[in-house]
This record gives structure tokens, C-alpha cells and sequence, in this order.
């Protein structure tokens, strides 16, 4: 403790630190998504980081014993931590968690409880060691503050790059390692004192329990849910495993059937003869099935796929020149194969799944990716539309999300940015004229997604000018999917009597063609009303919004602004469903949106408990003087910028999504590039002059407010103006738009704990674990605000967040 | 004091002990009891969701059966507390049975008769079987996976419906050397109605096929082929829930 100083290799280890605790969310949100589904990953690691809130609670109650043991105590955080990170997740693993048994078994409530608890033990280690450092090096706020962060961008790079070449388990073991190295270092450097050497104390048994943990992360095999689709089918004597890649966008296995064929057809007609040839099953992170099919180059063995709804469009005119969103494992190449198109562009987002048509099973899939007539883009959809004037005759979107999850009411908080008004609108524009959009969904009772994208379709042609809609959309349905087809013109007659003649001899239902009647609509697959023709002619005529207004579901129109298609949960409802529960209607609650609020409740609950609880009993050891009211505002200025941080952050990765078009490298480069440019701004805020009032946070509030607003008001500019631009001219815009964002976020927090070092240094450890609380709670109210009102909202609200934050800033006047 | 603090933890513990097991020892006359409550719940139920039946009830069949057939002998033995309750349960190998309620449903749909022949697809646990077996003379039943397949066949036939034939296989092509079948049960999920099923369909006859997730059944559909082997499907919401208020 003789200096005051943090040196290098400190700086150093707090951010190797930093970056291992954001490396090990990024990987168990990856995990959990594998075993579990991924909005109770979303669940669980928003609300073990309140490892963070717990941190800041004990360290202000403990700061003084344990500034006496301050290597000590830094060093043995930084080794739990590495200890407990791949430990914490595989006892986590082992709890028997079942989701979907939590409407009927309130021991799952108890299970997930425990998953959080043990999951917050490694970022309450974390905590401590940032926490301590803030506290220790009082008079050197920023340098923390900017290696925490600093390092925390890095490992937000550092672990998309390794989960490039490795399986997210392995990954564990690489955070042990960085954590291991953390403590080394530190123990051997880290406090500029040859008296306080530490490594000889942890050298040896942080080896030996490490090369346990890390035997422990080798061999243990996930474990995966029982009910996920991968497990099920495994249980089917002759299935195997033959293929496992893994990337940053899932685990991707090959199941091959063995003795019992495959036979993945969803939405077959009923009046179909025949059967899918020999298929593979492809799973992401063990669920959301898709087939690889034999392909002998003999298209009469793809009969099967003209028995389906989304083969529509082929049977309305003649199409030379097809583009297929979303090939994945190529069945809507197949089906186009089987009919004749002369060319067909496909656009599939994940390199490896093509790669497996390509190159693993190319043989198997009949190199279907291959040829003149065929071109494989690897993009994201818009991605490869923006950045091509191409029109094609038809423009095909079929079952991109697998059914179960889908019916499940799972996706709700997913952002969806293919199914928006203006997705819709950019499809159109390269659709020659006489051509079709085609969009093919799962059928749902009572209907939810087909009609909110019908709205959101309508919408779009509304906006875009075009004056009747109506006679430019045809719909069907069969037992399992519906087709909705957009015409770049109006609707022949002709093409209605093919669409009738296709429908008849599938036993499909029309919705809905232009001049339909009442008494076609519900004859092959009978519903209690129809409902989707109700849906369709309401939205068509004037009575469209009092249609969507009493609508159990909510069907209003999904944008890029607020793009989620999957959002179906209204309040108004919930009652009716509610009690409807235990008489066959689990399936009408949107769990995936109460389980956010339930998210948010529970964190709010815990933020309570670990903010005011210490206030109400223990105000004496967290350096408050009794009867001081002072405090408020300290706290309100730290839950302010906790929520107000993150509010953007997420609103902005978003928005990116759309620039960069790939929501994987928009995620990286938007959080590493804000991360990275706020660790430089909390760098240099030391610089600016402390002066006595509130005046040196206005400076970077200021900033905030400015950029923020021109971003929102100039957005679809700036967008327009990027996206004609090459790749890495896009990238190299979008860092360069976020940077000074970023840099000017990165002040208001050490800033103010700078201002508590001179005047209230008891409080720093209490603020830090207040921002974390709010941190917490901010994921998660960020997505049920971005849902409820959209991403330019959600932004506003951090600015005026900010602005509160500004007017409490901590006074200079020493005590409180 | 400490003699007395000793002795209630002592006692507490015990009954904390004999309470955990006690949910595990249910003679069969509580069974039976809880069984008929069950039912009546069930009853109740439909009363208020007669809508997507178009009928005031159940048949006094399909309930005669549920009140008859021990669903706690058709569950793991951790589940069988919760038997009777009105929710699915798991059933070990990642498969599950509907809740009870799904499962008369489901039955009633199928309009069986005394004289029918009923395919199952997916055996599961054989709870489904059992009730069929109770209504009809003939049930034929087939599990592709071994250990389920099994476990059913001896659940049947501890049950006393050991006349319910099994077999362990794809269900894909049905049970052609007994086919046609005046009903046809679907519990195991397809990606499509395979078409020897609609083929081993009887004129007159009715597939039912649970549509979902694991742990909840979205909609059933019902395939229905008429006299002149013309197919169609009710895709039925089996809760009484319009997503339209009607208002507009």
C-alpha cells in the first residue's frame, strides 16, 4: 500500500478481469441458449449480474477491513473469480430446470432461483475487484474506470472472435486461463511493492484447483433439455450425430435418421401421395429443425414440395429469375429447382449452415448451391438487398423460425427486422413489375403472426402509395401455413383461376384474392370462424384500426423502429387468458413478454432489497451521518446513469443492425466501439476542469444530449448515405459515429465518483453497486420500452435520464 | 429451554421428513376420490368452453372412462402425487402426457364407438391407450422409442389393458395388416399428416393430432374422411377464447 498510484500491470489486470466477466455473459447467454431457450437466457444473466448490485452492498459495508487487506482481497477476488465462472455454470447445469413446467410446478420458480444465484457468484467477484480498485484509488477514478472498461470492449471482440474457432463450453477454459493470468500477474506486480508479492501464497494452489475446474469444463458434456427438438429426435433408435460446427450464431449439429427416415415436409397437403426423399435434420443450438434433402438431380423426387402452400407463386406465372431470403438448407432452392426456375439467388446469414450444402453434404444436397443457375450470397437479407439494384419475379420468405418456439410464444422480445413496414417496402422495390413477394408463416390458432403481418404488409403498400392494396394481395392456408402473396401490379383474373385450381387440388383454403367471397374460405380446413379472411377484409377496409384495437393480440404494424413482429401481449387481454390457464389455454399467454416483466420485477425487487435495505439498517457503515438527506441525490445520479448507459447502448445496437446489417457484427462492433471510446472518455475527463458545481458534468451530458438528438432526427440520412457505401467503408462510419457517443458516456460515471473521492469517498463502493442495480434493470426495461414505444423513445428517455443525472451531480462541498 | 429448542427442531425435522414422503404414499380409494374430482372439473370446463365442441358436454362415455382409468399408474413415480392434477406431466425421455382435460378432449372428438378400431401414434406412457381401451374394442398403439414403448406395455398391462396391442416402430405407415381404423390419435408430433395415416383412414372416420409445444397443446386438428374418402380438417381451439371481441 505504498502508493497511491494503480500501476500498469494493475490497470492491466482489472481489465483482463473486465473483459473475462463480459466474455463469460456473452458465453453463457450463448450457453443457456443451447440448453435452454434464449429468453430465459436473456433472463437468467440479466439478473445474475446483480452480482454487481450485491458487490457494491458489501463492499460499502466492509470497505475499511477490507482496505487493510487490500492485496489480499484482490487477489482472492480475482482467483474466485476464475474459479468460479466455469464452476458456478456447471452446478447451474445440473439444476433441473423445465420452463415450461413453471405454469404448474412452482419448485421451477425455486430451481431458476438457484440457477441465479449461482450464476451472480463470478460477476459478484468481478465487482469486488473493480469496486475495491475504485475505492483504493480514489484520486485515480478514470484510470479504473477506463481499464474496466477498456477491458470490458475488448472482451466483447475477444469473445466473437473465440467463439469462431471454438465450442462455447471450451471457451470456459480460455476464461479461466485469462482470469488465472489476471491474478498472476497482479500478485507478482500488481502493487508496485516488493513487500507485497502475493504469488507465492496463490501460485500453487490456484494451479491445482484451476487444473480441476478446467478438467471439470473439458469433459463435462452440456446439458441439454430434455424437451428441445435435438434431444427428442435423438431418442429415435438409428439417430446420430454426425456433423457439429459452432459459431457465434449457434451451435449448429447434423443428425442423420439412421433406420427411420426423416421426413420433414411441414404444411404437406393432405391430398399429397408422396414422401421427402432421404433428409438430414439440421439443428441450431439444439432446436429450430431444418432438413438437408437428397437431391439426386432428378426433380420429380421434390414432388413434395408443390404440396405446399409456399409453392404458390410458381403456379401463378411463369418465374425465370427467383431470390430466396433465408436459404438456410436450401428446401425453397429445392422447391424453385423443381420448377424449372432459370435463376435463382440465394441469401442465407449463416456461413456455416451454407457451408454445409456447399461442401460437408454437398454430395448429399446435390451441390444445389452450385451451377450457373444459382447464386449464393452470404448476407443478411436487407443486408443483400440494399446493396443491389437486382429485381427478380419472385422474392421468397418461407418458415424462417421453426414451429415449436414459434407456438410457444417464445420470440416475443426477439427483434425481427426482416418482418417490418419498411423490410416489406425494400423487398418490393426489387420485385419486377408483374412479380411476387411471397411470404409463407405457421399457421396459429387463434391467429396472431399472419395477421400481424398482414397489417404491417398493408401498412407498407399504404405508405409506399400504392392505392389499393386489395387488389394486389392473394392468401392461403392449409392445416399447418399460409402464404401471402404481394404483387408488384394488380391481380389478373387468370391468376386468380390458377389460385383457385392450385388450392382445389391441394385441399387448400383461399384468405383471400381480389372479387373473394364469404363462402370459399373455410371449405378444406375448417376453422370456427376464418378467422385470417376477417382479418384480412377488416384491415382492407375503413375498419381497420378499431379491427386491431379489439384484437386480443396486439397486430399493430412492426417497423424498424419498434421490429417485433413476435410481440403479440396485451395487457387488455390477460385476464381472459390468465384464467384460461388451466382449461387447455397455457398456450395463449406470451410467456416470452411476462417473463420479461417477471425479469423486471424480480430485478427491481432485488435492487430494492440491495439499496434500500442497507439504508434502512445500516446508514452509519455506509459513511452516511444520520439524519443527512444528502445521499438521495447521489443515489438518483448513479440509478440515472446506470439505466441511462445501457438505454443507448441498446437502442444504438439496434439501430445499427440496420447499417451494418448483421445483428452479430452490429452487437460487437456497437458494444466494443462504446465500451472502448467510453474507457478513453473516462481516460480523459480527468483533464477536464473539476470546478465546484454541477458545471463539469454538463460538458459530456451536453455531448450526450447533442448527438443523440442529431442521430435520432438524421438517422435515415446518415443511413441512407452508409449503406451505399462497401463494407468496410460502413463499419469504418459506424465506429466513427458511435466513438464520440461513446467517448462522452464513458465521463458522467468517474466524474462523479471523482467528485465522492474528494468529498464522500465512503459512498464510492455504495455508488458503484447502486449503478450496477440499475444496470440490471436497465436490460431489461430497455426491451420492454424499445417493444412498447420503439428505439427512438428509448433514447430520448436516456437523454432526459441524463439530464437528471446532471442536475444531481454530487456537490463539492465536502460530507453529506 | 435448550432441552425444549432441541426437541422441536427434532420434531419438525421428523414431520418435514414424513411430509415429504407422505405426498408419495397414496392409498388407491384417495386416488379413486381424487380421480372423480378430477372429473368433475373437467366437466366444468367444458361447460364453459361448449363452444369449440358445438355440444353442451362431454360424452358420459369418455368421462366414465377417465373416472376409471388410474392415470398415477401411467406416470413416473415422482409424478404421481400430481396425477389428478388438471396439467400435463412429464414422463420421463423428454415426452409428456396432456393434461387430462386435452386428453377427453381429444377423446370425445374422436366420437369412439364400442364396436371401433382405434390406431394410436405414440404410445407414451399408454394413458391415452388405456382410455381408448375403455371405449373401444380394438386399440392398436406404436412407440418408436424402445424404453417409452416398453414402459407402456407394462403400465397397460399392470393396469388391466392388457388386450391394448403395442408395438415398437415408426408410425409413419401405420398399422397396415389391421388397417382401416375408424379412429386414428396422432400424439406424437409430425411435421406433416403422414399419408398412409389418411390412406388407413376408414370412410367415416377421424384422425385427431395435437399441435404444440411440449407441456402445451395449441390447437387440435381434426381429419375427417367422408363417405366419398373426401378429406378435410377442423383446426379447434380447444379453450373458449374468440380472438375477436366482436365489437368493431
Amino acid at each position: 500500500m505504498a502508493t497511491t498510484k494503480p500501476g500498469v500491470p494493475f490497470q492491466c489486470a482489472i481489465g483482463m478481469i473486465s473483459a473475462s466477466a463480459l466474455a463469460y455473459e456473452v458465453l453463457l447467454m450463448r450457453l443457456f441458449a443451447i440448453i435452454q431457450w434464449h429468453h430465459f437466457a436473456f433472463m437468467i444473466i440479466s439478473l445474475a449480474l446483480l452480482g454487481y448490485g450485491v458487490s457494491g452492498v458489501v463492499l460499502a459495508l466492509n470497505r475499511e477491513r477490507l482496505m487493510q487487506n487490500f492485496p489480499l482481497a484482490i487477489v482472492a477476488n480475482m482467483m474466485l473469480f476464475g474459479i468460479s465462472a466455469p464452476l458456478c455454470f456447471l452446478l447451474a447445469e445440473q439444476i433441473e430446470f423445465y420452463p415450461a413446467e413453471m405454469l404448474w410446478a412452482p419448485v421451477q420458480w425455486l430451481s431458476l432461483c438457484a440457477i441465479y444465484l449461482l450464476l451472480a457468484i463470478p460477476f459478484f467477484f468481478a465487482a469486488n475487484v473493480v469496486g475495491l480498485s475504485l475505492y483504493r484509488y480514489k484520486a485515480h477514478i478514470s484510470s479504473i474506470y477506463a481499464a474496466d472498461l477498456l477491458g470490458a470492449g475488448a472482451g466483447s471482440v475477444a469473445i466473437i472472435l473465440l467463439l469462431f474457432l471454438v465450442f462455447p463450453q471450451k471457451s470456459l477454459t480460455v476464461l479461466i486461463i485469462s482470469a488465472v493470468t489476471a491474478t498472476l500477474i497482479v500478485s507478482r506486480y500488481g502493487f508496485g511493492d516488493k513487500d507485497v508479492d502475493m504469488s507465492p501464497w496463490f501460485g500453487a494452489p490456484l494451479i491445482i484447483m484451476l487444473a480441476v475446474v478446467f478438467m471439470l469444463t473439458e469433459f463435462a458434456p452440456l446439458k441439454v433439455s430434455p424437451y428441445k427438438a435435438q434431444n427428442q429426435l435423438l431418442r429415435v433408435p438409428g439417430t446420430k450425430i454426425i456433423a457439429r460446427d459452432s459459431s457465434p450464431l449457434g451451435v449448429i449439429s447434423v443428425v442423420s435418421s439412421g433406420i427411420t427416415p426423416l421426413r420433414h415436409a411441414p404444411g404437406l397437403s393432405l391430398n399429397a401421395t408422396t414422401e421427402p426423399p432421404e433428409q438430414l435434420a439440421v439443428f441450431t443450438d439444439a432446436d429450430n429443425m431444418a432438413a438437408i434433402t437428397q437431391f439426386t438431380g432428378k426433380p420429380e423426387t421434390l414432388g413434395y414440395l408443390d404440396q405446399t402452400t409456399s409453392a404458390l407463386p410458381y403456379h401463378l406465372n411463369r418465374l425465370a429469375d427467383v431470390l430466396i431470403l433465408g436459404a438456410g438448407t436450401g428446401s425453397d432452392v429445392l422447391q424453385a429447382n423443381y420448377h424449372a426456375v432459370k435463376h435463382i439467388a440465394a441469401v442465407e446469414l449463416n456461413p456455416r449452415i451454407a457451408e454445409l450444402i456447399t461442401d460437408k453434404f454437398a454430395d448429399f444436397a446435390g451441390h444445389i448451391y452450385d451451377g450457373a443457375r444459382i447464386d449464393l450470397h452470404i448476407e443478411e437479407a436487407r443486408g443483400y438487398l440494399a446493396s443491389t439494384n437486382k429485381t427478380h419475379d419472385l422474392i421468397n420468405l418461407s418458415l424462417l423460425d421453426a414451429f415449436g418456439s414459434s407456438a410457444a410464444g417464445l420470440y416475443s422480445m426477439a427483434e425481427n427486422y426482416l418482418y417490418t413496414e419498411q423490410a416489406i417496402q425494400e423487398y418490393l422495390r426489387h420485385v419486377r413489375p408483374g412479380g411476387y413477394l411471397s411470404l409463407t408463416r405457421w399457421i396459429k390458432m387463434p391467429p396472431r403472426d399472419e395477421v400481424k403481418l398482414l397489417a404491417t404488409v398493408l401498412e407498407a403498400l399504404k405508405q409506399s402509395g400504392i392505392g389499393d392494396p386489395s387488389r394486389r394481395i392473394a392468401m392461403i392456408r392449409g392445416w399447418q401455413t399460409s402464404t401471402l402473396v404481394i404483387k408488384n401490379g394488380a391481380i389478373t383474373t387468370e391468376e386468380i383461376e390458377r389460385l383457385k385450381r392450385f388450392c382445389d387440388e391441394r385441399s387448400f383454403d383461399p384468405v383471400y384474392y381480389p372479387g373473394i367471397t364469404a363462402g370459399e374460405v373455410n371449405r378444406f380446413n375448417i376453422q370456427q370462424q376464418p378467422y385470417l379472411y376477417q382479418a384480412v377484409t377488416a384491415l382492407l377496409g375503413d375498419n381497420g384500426p378499431a379491427f386491431s384495437y379489439a384484437y386480443k393480440f396486439n397486430i399493430e404494424p412492426a417497423t424498424d423502429d419498434r421490429p417485433y413482429l413476435f410481440h403479440f401481449f396485451k395487457w387488455r387481454s390477460l385476464p381472459e387468458s390468465w384464467s384460461l390457464l388451466t382449461k387447455g389455454g397455457s398456450f395463449l399467454l406470451e410467456s416470452g413478454y411476462l417473463l420479461l416483466i417477471a425479469a423486471l420485477l424480480q430485478a427491481i425487487l432485488a435492487s430494492l432489497l440491495l439499496i434500500a435495505l442497507p439504508l434502512w439498517l445500516w446508514k452509519d457503515k455506509l459513511g452516511i451521518p444520520a439524519g443527512s438527506r444528502d445521499y438521495r441525490p447521489i443515489l438518483l445520479y448513479f440509478f440515472c446513469l446506470g439505466l441511462a448507459f445501457l438505454f443507448i447502448e441498446i437502442a444504438f445496437i439496434q439501430k445499427f443492425i440496420l447499417i451494418l446489417h448483421h445483428p452479430l457484427y452490429a452487437i460487437t462492433v456497437v458494444l466494443s466501439t462504446f465500451l472502448l471510446t467510453a474507457g478513453a472518455g473516462s481516460h480523459f475527463s480527468q483533464n477536464l476542469p473539476s470546478g465546484t458545481g454541477k458545471s463539469p458534468v454538463l460538458v459530456p451530458v451536453t455531448g450526450i444530449a447533442l448527438l443523440c438528438v442529431l442521430y435520432l432526427l438524421s438517422f435515415e440520412s446518415i443511413c441512407g448515405f452508409v449503406l451505399g457505401s462497401g463494407n468496410v467503408v460502413r463499419y469504418a462510419l459506424s465506429v466513427l459515429l458511435v466513438a464520440p457517443l461513446g467517448f462522452c458516456m464513458g465521463m458522467p460515471f468517474p466524474m462523479a465518483l471523482a467528485r465522492l473521492g474528494q468529498t464522500a469517498p465512503a459512498l464510492i463502493p455504495w455508488a458503484w453497486g447502486i449503478n450496477g442495480c440499475a444496470s440490471v434493470i436497465s436490460a431489461i426495461l430497455a426491451t420492454l420500452i424499445a417493444m412498447q414505444l420503439g428505439f427512438n423513445v428509448l433514447i430520448l428517455l436516456a437523454v432526459a435520464l441524463y439530464g437528471v443525472a446532471a442536475w444531481c451531480f454530487p456537490k463539492a462541498s465536502p460530507g453529506i | 429451554m435448550k432441552k425444549v429448542i432441541h426437541l422441536m427442531f427434532w420434531l419438525i425435522f421428523i414431520g418435514l421428513i414424513l411430509f415429504l414422503f407422505s405426498s408419495h404414499v397414496i392409498a388407491e380409494p384417495d386416488f379413486q376420490r381424487q380421480r372423480l374430482a378430477l372429473v368433475e372439473l373437467i366437466k366444468d370446463e367444458v361447460t364453459t368452453t361448449r363452444d369449440f365442441l358445438q355440444q353442451e358436454a362431454l360424452d358420459e362415455r369418455v368421462l366414465d372412462a377417465l373416472s376409471k382409468v388410474p392415470r398415477h399408474e401411467f406416470v413416473p413415480d415422482s409424478q404421481r402425487p400430481y396425477a389428478y392434477e388438471n396439467r400435463p406431466l412429464p414422463i420421463g425421455h423428454g415426452q409428456t402426457i396432456s393434461q387430462p382435460y386435452i386428453v377427453a378432449v381429444m377423446t370425445d372428438l374422436l366420437k369412439p364407438k364400442k364396436t371401433d378400431r382405434v390406431l394410436e401414434i405414440g404410445t407414451g406412457s399408454g394413458y391415452q391407450a388405456a382410455i381408448l381401451a375403455e371405449l373401444v374394442d380394438s386399440v392398436y398403439s406404436i412407440e418408436i422409442i424402445e424404453k417409452l414403448a416398453e414402459q407402456a406395455a407394462s403400465n397397460l398391462k399392470r393396469s388391466g389393458y392388457g388386450a391394448v396391442h403395442t408395438r415398437i416402430g415408426d408410425g409413419y405407415y401405420g398399422w397396415e395388416s389391421v388397417a382401416p381404423f375408424d379412429g386414428i390419435v396422432v400424439t406424437a408430433v409430425a411435421s406433416h399428416i403422414p399419408p398412409p395415416l389418411i390412406k388407413q383412414l376408414k370412410p367415416g372416420g377421424r384422425m385427431i393430432i395435437p399441435v404444440g409445444a411440449p407441456f402445451m397443446t395449441q390447437y387440435l386438428v381434426l381429419v375427417t374422411k367422408d363417405a366419398d374418402d373426401k378429406v378435410t380438417t377442423r383446426q379447434i381451439l380447444p379453450v373458449s377464447f374468440v380472438p375477436l371481441t366482436g365489437k368493431h
